[in-house]
């Protein structure tokens, strides 16, 4: 799988717009969101990756353009585990059962349904975990937690806002090679970050946004010095590591003494 | 002793306000978990005010209707609310404020105004066993089996909404649905419970027993028992002591559930304040952080 999607179109955005109460945030954007498609949305805060998530997931009408969706569309979404309130009672198991919300009336779960939670458990690793308050898992258990619970419904694409914010390096890493397996096994994903140099060494394809798509492409089109300073309004110096271009967190005083040199 | 604590039983008042402060209670416990983890406290307190302007209202233009009534004006009020907070740069406390306080000042008005044929003023306010109705019990029953078919029918709809709204919406639950129908389960609850607990103290029981069922427990399905029954216990003993005390039921059974976490609070200490701690408005305000782990 190339993760930068040729499969057939899952999502077709065309020259749409969108915001809240009359302002825009975006403007005249056009995504497709394919079946083989592993794709990250970067850009500054205030950009318009969160709100372009909402347009994908359909919580969000666009005021402007046009948009179709297959019928064979089946989303899951992760939210940003900052949102999530923690101390909410609930278990891991319990958590995870909610997605299921349709074809059974009564509360507690079938034998059926209780194998599907533990074979999805097992799946991410976390089955030993389940009857485990959701305040006691660490920052990797709870994401894989939320994606358990997006993978209990089948989904073909799974949307994640933010899936490496608030979480150390080790698990950001964990957390993308368990995407990036996900993504193997068939499943578009994308997902929405602040992480450019993690993304980079990841995720086939990215898309920058601001207010607009500044680019879209591989790693290696997007992150350029060129396409970072229209996206982010600062300029960046980037390297070549290991075949792989880094984003340097410079001041452009810094950035202007080691060009000269 | 056991004599005295049969006394009030030989009369028939009292054996109806005890069916009625337990159910009561129970009810309250059961809907207050949904309300207090969705951090929706302060609009139980806000409608049970509003029905009281519905209550008065109705009981100069239509006596014999007013309970019909006043559970339609608090129906209304809760749904107001819920648009205008939806719709508007208004907040939901601020919609609350607003709406519930004038139709409270409005029933009191009207009180004032015009007096009333049906129950007496302070008995709306802090709540009365006398005069409980065969058609109240009934009212109240019916309210029970309703909010109970409802949380049964539709349980994990409201959890996962609970929780999370914004996954529950693009995960095929109807939020919108699911909170209005917890709305009019809230008016009805008030509305049936008005009688004996009073309107300026349901909220309490709303919030009471499912904070504390929330310091005793991690899990949902036990907190909602949980409540449930220290509502009730708290309905029971707060009216046999409003008895013997010669005060208000409503007043003596917040106060009953007053002590209960007080004593529950001593108990559990730290761990049960950590666990309820969870338990503001966490839907409207700034988020709150993961603990950030190794995994």
């Amino acid at each position: 799988m190339t993760g930068t999607g040729v499969g057939p179109i899952l999502i077709d955005m065309l020259a749409v717009d969108a915001g809240y109460r009359g302002s825009h945030v975006l403007h005249n954007v056009d995504f497709e969101v394919h079946e083989d498609q592993f794709t990250g949305i970067v850009g500054p805060s205030g950009a318009g990756k969160t709100t372009l998530l909402r347009v994908l997931l359909g919580t969000l009408d666009p005021t402007g353009g046009a948009m179709s969706r297959s019928k064979d569309l089946r989303i899951s979404y992760v939210p940003q585990l900052e949102t999530v309130n923690w101390d909410f009672p609930v278990t891991v198991f319990e958590c995870v059962l909610m997605s299921r919300t349709s074809g059974r009336i009564a509360p507690w779960p079938t034998k059926s349904e209780r194998a599907e939670v533990r074979a999805v458990l097992e799946r991410l690793g976390i089955s030993d975990l389940a009857s485990r308050h959701i305040r006691e898992l660490s920052g990797g258990q709870q994401q894989r937690m939320f994606l358990a619970r997006a993978l209990l419904r089948k989904p073909n694409l799974l949307l994640l806002d933010e899936p490496t914010s608030g979480v150390d390096v080790s698990t950001r890493h964990d957390v993308l090679h368990l995407l990036g397996d996900l993504h193997e096994d068939g499943m578009a994903i994308v997902l929405t970050t602040h992480d450019l140099n993690g993304m980079a060494a990841h995720l086939p394809h990215l898309v920058c946004v601001n207010g607009r798509v500044v680019a879209s492409g591989t790693p290696h089109d997007v992150i350029t010095p060129h396409v970072l300073e229209q996206t982010y309004g600062a300029r960046m110096e980037v390297l070549e590591h290991l075949g792989m271009p880094v984003v340097v967190d410079a001041a452009p005083e810094m950035i202007d003494r080691r060009q000269s040199a | 002793m056991m004599d005295t604590i049969l006394e009030p039983l030989q009369f028939a008042f009292f054996q109806k306000g005890l069916l009625v402060a337990t159910l009561s209670g129970a009810l309250l416990g059961f809907v207050g978990v949904f309300i207090v983890l969705r951090g929706m406290s302060y609009i139980g307190h806000g409608l049970s005010h509003a029905v009281f302007g519905g209550f008065a209202a109705f009981q100069l233009f239509a006596a014999q209707l007013y309970i019909i009534g006043a559970g339609l004006w608090g129906i209304a009020s809760a749904l107001a609310i819920t648009q205008v907070a939806r719709r508007s740069r208004v907040g939901a406390d601020a919609a609350i404020g607003v709406i519930t306080t004038a139709s409270f000042a409005l029933g009191v008005a009207l009180f004032a105004k015009f007096g009333t044929s049906g129950p007496a003023f302070d008995n709306a306010l802090f709540g009365s066993i006398l005069g409980i109705t065969s058609m109240q019990i009934w009212g109240l029953l019916a309210v029970c089996a309703l909010t109970g078919a409802f949380v049964f029918l539709r349980y994990r709809a409201l959890l996962f909404s609970t929780f999370d709204p914004d996954v529950a919406d693009v995960s095929g639950v109807n939020v919108g649905r699911i909170e209005a129908g917890l709305m009019i389960v809230l008016s009805l609850a008030i509305l049936a419970t008005l009688t004996v607990i009073g309107v300026t103290l349901v909220a309490a029981m709303l919030v009471i027993p499912a904070v504390v069922a929330r310091m005793l427990t991690d899990s949902f399905g036990r907190m909602l028992w949980l409540s449930t029954v220290i509502g009730a216990v708290c309905g029971l003993v707060g009216m046999y002591l409003s008895y013997f005390a010669g005060v208000p039921s409503g007043t003596m059974i917040v106060l009953v559930g007053a002590v209960v976490f007080t004593v529950v609070l001593a108990v559990t200490g730290g761990k049960g304040l950590r666990r309820s701690a969870g338990l503001d408005d966490h839907g409207a305000t700034e988020p709150v952080r993961a603990p950030v782990n190794a995994l």
